[in-house]
């Protein structure tokens, strides 16, 4: 009985996540012009969507921001994590760590207002380059949180036997460190790519005129009213966010997979 | 590891941590010391005190987040646990997870279609025989919207906390003769506390900055601190009360923090 209770409140949330999205996505294929009523089935809008230059444009725009900000925030964030761990003292450990949440805690808006300030000041053009330095900002700190739990795992006997038989400091860290914390580098990239595509308030700040991500066009066209064109998109979006969860979801099974594969062979 | 060579590989990092964590913040609270003129004033702080209207903005704001974040928990506190005694369980939070994936405006549009004048909501309103209301652009729709896109982030750290649990102490207090609600209130709760303050951190302080709601679903009914911040920035260009408003909204924050942050003792004591 109880447990019919939870199931049927479980039920009703998950529900309640998902109906939004799955309404924005039924009405993508109506015939229709409004979310009001559905007129029978049409891709018609997705045509719409997949000629529409400006739309491609800015969604090339949005994975070149994405990819590239990743990129770069989990190359400076990992070398980031690596000098954390390697701090003696506890107390710039823990206050690097404090500075490094600053924008991970911050409210959007504050990101980007400062930001803003900060480019116009040192007379930095607003557009792709303010946006691309914005979102490797504000994608840093949560690289360097996935990378040091993997860091911290790492046993120091392992550092001291490659030492002893030689390696450089280069082949230590190709060899050894990065092998070993690659999954929380390969979390660390994953997340900052989410962070990237779903950031809107940021970007509204920095962008300027001339540049445009996705985020910031889907605001200034729900403004102006309902377009079943961003049905389509958002039907496009979700398929995406599917495959990249997917593509998360067995990157981390099979991490630990190979974990447990490895406790056994040791026991 | 020779020490000549690693501080190397810190300079992009400490780079970062300069240009881009320690300068703005500077830079936000210098600017909120310029009136339009540029001139160098403490009036937009004085202009901020004494205004009813900033006040009054900001206490809503705060009262509004507030209820924002309490009714998330009041939702998201059951749904974790009973997820967490799931047998697939990790799976499931994943597809709590996946929502969070879509873009936040994808998810406000979807709302302006459902909350339309004639929308799913009104059309189930009719069924039902109450007849159509406004629901877009009110206060309630708002604090739904808010609610609703709010909610992953505090299943997520309140399933986590039910997971680092450890099953032994739930057992000792049945052993010991609790009853289920006893077992609840005095052990399971108090010890899944850290991740309930974990997600009301997650939630809160973002409540106060949502502006794109506020203009989509709000109506701009409800000006929170975030809203204002973004007019005064990019509608009226007056930095300095904008910077002003956002020196609040950073005290606000480290307000919430502390008061959310886990005490522990710096001492070590086991947990």
């Amino acid at each position: 009985m109880k447990r019919h209770l939870a199931n049927s409140y479980l039920v009703l949330v998950f529900i309640i996540l998902y109906a939004p999205i799955l309404f924005l996505i039924v009405y993508s294929f109506s015939q229709g012009d409004t979310m009001t009523n559905y007129h029978g089935f049409t891709w018609r809008h997705y045509q719409t969507l997949f000629s529409d230059a400006r739309m491609l444009a800015i969604v090339a725009n949005t994975l070149l921001v994405a990819l590239l900000s990743s990129l770069i925030a989990t190359f400076i964030g990992t070398l980031g994590a690596l000098s954390i761990n390697r701090t003696t003292k506890r107390v710039t450990r823990e206050s690097l760590l404090t500075l490094n949440n600053v924008l991970m805690v911050s409210p959007d808006v504050i990101i980007g207002a400062s930001f803003l300030i900060f480019f116009t000041m040192l007379k930095i053009p607003l557009g792709f380059g303010s946006v691309l330095m914005s979102h490797i900002a504000f994608e840093i700190p949560i690289v360097v949180l996935m990378v040091l739990p993997r860091l911290r795992e790492m046993s120091t006997s392992m550092l001291d036997a490659a030492q002893d038989l030689g390696a450089t400091t280069r082949q230590l860290l190709s060899r050894v460190i990065i092998p070993f914390i690659s999954p929380g580098i390969f979390a660390g990239f994953f997340m900052a790519l989410t962070y990237s595509l779903d950031d809107f308030a940021v970007t509204f700040f920095v962008t300027g005129n001339g540049f445009s991500t996705l985020s910031v066009e889907i605001y200034s066209r729900a403004r102006q009213g309902i377009n079943l064109e961003i049905n389509a998109l958002s039907g496009v979006m979700f398929l995406f966010s599917l495959l990249l969860v997917g593509g998360y979801y067995w990157i981390q099974q099979a991490s630990q997979k190979r974990k447990h594969r490895k406790r056994e062979v040791v026991s | 590891m020779t020490n000549r060579k690693t501080w190397l590989y810190f300079i992009p990092y400490g780079l970062w941590l300069a240009l881009f964590v320690i300068a703005p913040v500077a830079l936000i609270i210098y600017q909120s010391f310029f009136d339009l003129g540029h001139h160098f004033t403490v009036a937009n702080y004085g202009t901020y005190f004494q205004s009813a209207t900033y006040l009054k903005m900001t206490l809503n704001s705060v009262w509004y987040a507030f209820l924002i974040t309490l009714f998330t928990v009041l939702i998201s506190y059951p749904t974790a646990y009973f997820l967490h005694q799931l047998k697939h369980r990790q799976f499931w939070l994943l597809l709590v997870i996946l929502p969070t994936w879509i873009n936040i405006l994808l998810k406000a549009y979807a709302f302006i279609g459902i909350f339309s004048q004639a929308g799913l909501a009104n059309q189930f309103l009719t069924f039902i025989g109450i007849g159509p209301q406004q629901i877009l652009f009110t206060n309630a729709s708002f604090i739904f919207v808010a609610t609703y896109i709010q909610i992953p982030f505090m299943i997520l750290p309140i399933f986590n906390a039910l997971d680092d649990l450890n099953p032994a102490f739930i057992n000792a207090s049945k052993d010991l003769g609790a009853s289920a609600w006893q077992t609840f209130h005095r052990v399971i709760f108090p010890l899944t506390l850290p991740g309930v303050k974990a997600g009301v951190q997650a939630v809160f302080i973002p409540s106060l900055s949502l502006f794109m709601l506020t203009r989509l679903i709000g109506g701009n009914k409800v000006i929170t601190l975030g809203t204002a911040i973004e007019e005064h920035f990019l509608t009226t260009m007056n930095w300095g009360m904008g910077s002003t408003i956002g020196v609040v909204l950073i005290v606000a924050m480290i307000i919430v923090m502390t008061l959310t942050g886990d005490q522990k003792p710096k001492g070590g004591t086991p947990r």
